[in-house]
């Protein structure tokens, strides 16, 4: 990874001194040692402080949807996953491809303090969606995923429904609103959001029982519905370890169940599930039939 | 639940598209059909105009069971809207059942504007499924209730 760093590094510093791109959105060192935050750099001796490895788990296409807007190119760097990310944002017209130039970041799975990142425990795959060029090595291309993505999913549906209520209602209880899932969000593009809204009747009221910000989770999670590449950041950042992307899978596996499979942001279809229909769909009393029999 | 309120009356959200839900329901009520009067009836220009916030909204505000109404498939004023809402609904309702909400709850049922018997019919039958179920607790926020 070092040495992929380096190879970076120059790279982005050549890149910056021919004026191909005016600035870089990467990584550097924050004030713990498993804490590498998204940073921007402006020239070559900003760059100094620029890292890449282990610990570079952000997922920095969200970034560029301010970086879209500004002069001149941002030479932004993505890892397999993220590539997902920034091109289900461009079609979604979100971001334009001009704007950027885009490295791809060979990666051999992330980490936090805790070990492997969830997302790297159930890695995708190692290609990259959309690029100008990649930096990897032999090793980056190996496969790092060792559990199966629906696992968790698969064992919640399996419990009865007061049983679910009750495992969200301990996660969710936990909740405190910071909105970091929200914001990290790459599908979470809305300038206006639906809950920054003062006449939803709750703002500014203190909840009575535990459990009423379950609102806002399920319209996190079913906002993104179609759109969500798994990229696992919500899960990431969340304060309270709630294990958001459990909600995001189920809704990524019921779509991939009923209406074939899709993961968005990989191929060039502009149509999501939520987006496009066929005649013989199933009717919504499947939910209501399912686990009758 | 029912059983700690003996007063309690089911509120529930009808969704009725405005082509042929709603000209069903006007249907039932010039033929007579009865149906309780439980039934809240919204009328929207499509069932795909529903949001899916609308059914969480109507069950944040105190609704105990939400429906939503529509053309049968293939008939849509708009051609394709009641497919579109078809994907959206069986998403959300799957989301609900997975949360933990008792997915009797919400319903969706395709009435022609001929149908005044089925939406009365259906109507019935799913104000009996509330009342089995019993007050919606487990979506309320009682920030939003009216004193």
């Amino acid at each position: 990874m070092q040495e992929i760093m380096n190879r970076m590094k120059a790279r982005a510093i050549a890149l910056l001194a021919d004026g191909t791109v005016s600035r870089v959105m990467g990584w550097e060192k924050g004030e713990g040692e498993y804490d590498w935050s998204p940073a921007l750099f402006e020239n070559a001796e900003e760059m100094e402080a620029f890292v890449y490895g282990d610990y570079a788990g952000a997922n920095l296409s969200k970034y560029c949807l301010k970086l879209g807007k500004l002069e001149g190119k941002t030479l932004v760097i993505l890892k397999p996953c993220d590539t997902l990310s920034f091109k289900q944002l461009i079609h979604e017209h979100r971001l334009e491809r001009e704007k950027f130039y885009i490295i791809g970041a060979g990666c051999t799975g992330m980490k936090d303090e805790k070990g492997a990142l969830l997302k790297c425990n159930a890695c995708k795959s190692k290609e990259f969606a959309i690029y100008d060029e990649i930096i990897d090595s032999e090793e980056s291309r190996k496969p790092t995923g060792v559990m199966d993505r629906m696992a968790g999913v698969a064992d919640l549906e399996q419990m009865t429904a007061q049983e679910r209520y009750d495992f969200w209602q301990g996660e969710l209880s936990r909740c405190i609103r910071c909105n970091a899932c929200r914001n990290v969000c790459p599908a979470c593009t809305c300038i206006k959001c639906v809950f920054d809204n003062p006449a939803s009747g709750v703002q500014s009221k203190a909840p009575v029982t535990s459990f009423e910000e379950n609102m806002f989770h399920i319209i996190r999670a079913y906002h993104v519905a179609g759109r969500c590449t798994d990229c696992g950041e919500c899960s990431r950042v969340c304060p309270q370890n709630i294990p958001l992307h459990l909600l995001n899978r189920k809704l990524i596996k019921d779509m991939n169940e009923l209406y074939g499979e899709y993961q968005a942001g990989e191929g060039d279809e502009e149509r999501t599930p939520l987006t496009s229909y066929t005649k013989e769909d199933a009717e919504p009393g499947i939910v209501h039939e399912r686990g009758r029999a | 639940m029912s059983v700690n309120n003996p007063n309690w009356k089911p509120k529930i959200v009808a969704f009725c598209c405005n082509w042929c839900s709603y000209a069903g329901a006007d249907l039932a009520g010039s033929g007579r059909m009865n149906y309780p009067a439980d039934v809240k009836i919204i009328r929207v220009p499509c069932s795909c105009r529903v949001n899916p916030l609308f059914i969480l909204r109507a069950f944040e505000r105190g609704a105990d069971g939400v429906i939503i109404c529509g053309c049968h498939p293939g008939d849509c004023h708009y051609t394709s809207g009641n497919y579109y809402a078809r994907r959206r609904l069986t998403m959300l309702f799957s989301l609900l059942d997975y949360l933990g909400i008792e997915r009797d709850r919400t319903r969706v049922e395709w009435v022609s504007a001929a149908e005044g018997a089925k939406f009365a019919k259906t109507m019935n039958e799913f104000v009996e499924t509330i009342y089995s179920l019993g007050e919606n607790r487990k979506l309320s926020d009682i920030r939003c209730k009216k004193s």
